[in-house]
């Protein structure tokens, strides 16, 4: 990173953790930077798993990996050299995890520094939390302005994004958490077989910023290390993206929850058209 | 063990061991040396369970750095520091930040409550000003009021009555030393298990039911649960 703008506007530290493994966290965290970067924010995502990196892979800069996060912290390297920029995103760059230390190789209080010493060059610092509640998850949440949950609609992860607000409530930043339900299949909501958006909010009760359907183009575009932005759920994460940045942007897929016919009345009575108790589910 | 200095004593714990450093105007860095001299005078000592140490240094503001400093020193030696115990909001922001503890008392999610007297009659109660999620236990002897939701995953334990205003969806018991006369009530009572006194019960399994207003409470052997109309 030679050329080092100066700006003044104020970043955002925001920490992407679930509690519970394999929701989804690194590929909104991979997608959510990606988006960022394409709204024109200068963007850094930080991988906080260190020991299980993946982050770098899933944004496709895993072979151009020199320097990492503990060599920053133990001072084999300046944090500028670490940073890994993203060829089709230049607004983008990575700060990848080590992959042969464990989590007690960086204190809640050196990513703090760490981000402090980011803050005046971006205006997105995006953590990506490893699963858990120990001590890998309390050094992502250390330096986090703002929080975003990541569950699925299945009961084992919301009772674990549940612990992880109380646990975030209990921080002494109390940063505000919004959640992202990720994952979500309209067909199996449609036939009851999975939790809607509603009943996750429902016994979450905080604020949701987005519902992202499930969609294999994002696991081809992981393998290929390049998010697709024109996917469903690609559009997904550019509406996160813009409600980010404080945009108010309707929620497409929450009403998937809701059934075909009442959808169909909404759109109607929407339209201006008499609502009918033919609609009725 | 012969104590030579005085500037820090040590003291066995059910967690380990307690060191209190004498409040003084020592410098950290000295500090820091005295204690790893002492550590490396009585090695075997520090070791097994004795390797996980709290620290007590009385009101003296702690700095990030400092902390950082002594934390290295004790990781050499293979010990572990686990708790600092400060009456400084500096030390104990310090503390936390780097995720230590900042009480003895162990991280159970547990509220800590106040001993409690008023001179109505009637029994003390606690007021729970926010939603339990999951991992919190609220433990009282005397009642315990929920204004915000009981989320699964999370448990109440009262020696009185508990008084959900919200969905009560976690563990709950009423009446936990013995009195059959305790009860149970929430604008949504679906608790993953109920128990009053000696009895036991859980949510009948219908799904999709309407929310209401509930109260249970023993009748004949047996909880029962009724609409709370007042």
């Amino acid at each position: 990173m030679s050329q080092v703008r100066s700006r003044q506007s104020a970043s955002r530290v925001i920490t992407i953790t679930s509690g519970k493994g394999g929701v989804g966290k690194t590929t909104v965290t991979a997608n959510l930077s990606a988006a960022l970067a394409r709204l024109g924010k200068r963007v850094v995502c930080i991988d906080a798993d260190i020991g299980l990196r993946n982050l770098d892979l899933i944004l496709g800069v895993e072979n151009r990996i020199v320097y990492d996060i503990v060599d920053v912290v133990e001072g084999r390297c300046q944090l500028a050299q670490a940073l890994i920029r993203h060829k089709a995103y230049p607004e983008l760059y990575v700060l990848p995890a080590a992959q042969n230390r464990d989590k007690t190789a960086v204190s809640p209080a050196q990513m703090v520094r760490i981000t402090d010493e980011l803050r005046p060059q971006f205006e997105f610092i995006l953590i990506d939390s490893p699963a858990g509640i120990e001590r890998g998850f309390k050094n992502a949440v250390a330096p986090a302005d703002e929080v975003l949950i990541v569950t699925n609609p299945e009961v084992s992860a919301v009772r674990d994004a549940d612990r992880i607000i109380g646990m975030i409530e209990l921080l002494e930043k109390r940063p505000p958490s919004r959640l992202i339900i990720n994952r979500v299949k309209a067909e199996m909501v449609k036939r009851g077989e999975m939790l809607s958006a509603d009943d996750v909010t429902d016994i979450l009760s905080i604020q949701l910023i987005g519902v992202v359907p499930e969609d294999e183009t994002v696991l081809i575009a992981g393998n290929r290390g390049m998010p697709e932005p024109n996917s469903r759920s690609g559009q997904a994460f550019a509406e996160i993206a813009r409600r980010l940045l404080g945009e108010d942007v309707p929620h497409t897929h929450t009403n998937a929850s809701q059934g075909f016919f009442r959808r169909l009345t909404r759109l109607f009575t929407g339209a201006g058209a008499r609502q009918g108790s033919v609609f009725d589910e | 063990m012969t104590v030579k200095d005085d500037s820090i004593t040590i003291k066995g714990i059910r967690e380990g061991l307690l060191l209190t450093l004498k409040a003084g105007s020592d410098e950290w860095s000295e500090l820091v040396a005295r204690l790893a001299a002492r550590i490396d005078e009585n090695r075997t000592f520090f070791s097994g369970a004795q390797a996980r140490i709290a620290l007590n240094v009385g009101e003296r503001p702690v700095l990030p750095h400092e902390l950082d400093s002594l934390r290295l020193m004790l990781s050499k030696r293979g010990i572990t520091l686990w708790a600092v115990i400060s009456s400084s909001a500096t030390t104990q922001s310090t503390a936390r930040n780097m995720g230590l503890e900042t009480s003895l008392v162990a991280d159970g999610g547990q509220l800590e409550l106040p001993e409690v007297s008023s001179e109505e009659h009637g029994t003390a109660a606690i007021l729970v000003n926010r939603t339990l999620r999951n991992g919190r236990t609220v433990r009282h002897d005397g009642s315990v009021i929920v204004v915000g939701d009981v989320n699964p995953g999370a448990e109440i334990v009262a020696g009185g009555n508990v008084i959900v205003w919200g969905k009560l969806r976690g563990t709950v018991h009423a009446g936990a030393n013995g009195d059959e006369s305790a009860f149970v009530c929430a604008l949504d009572l679906a608790p993953t298990q109920l128990r009053i006194a000696g009895y036991i019960t859980i949510s009948p399994p219908d799904r999709r039911r309407k929310p209401k207003p509930e109260i249970a409470f023993v009748r004949q052997g047996r909880i029962v649960a009724e609409a709370w109309d007042g």
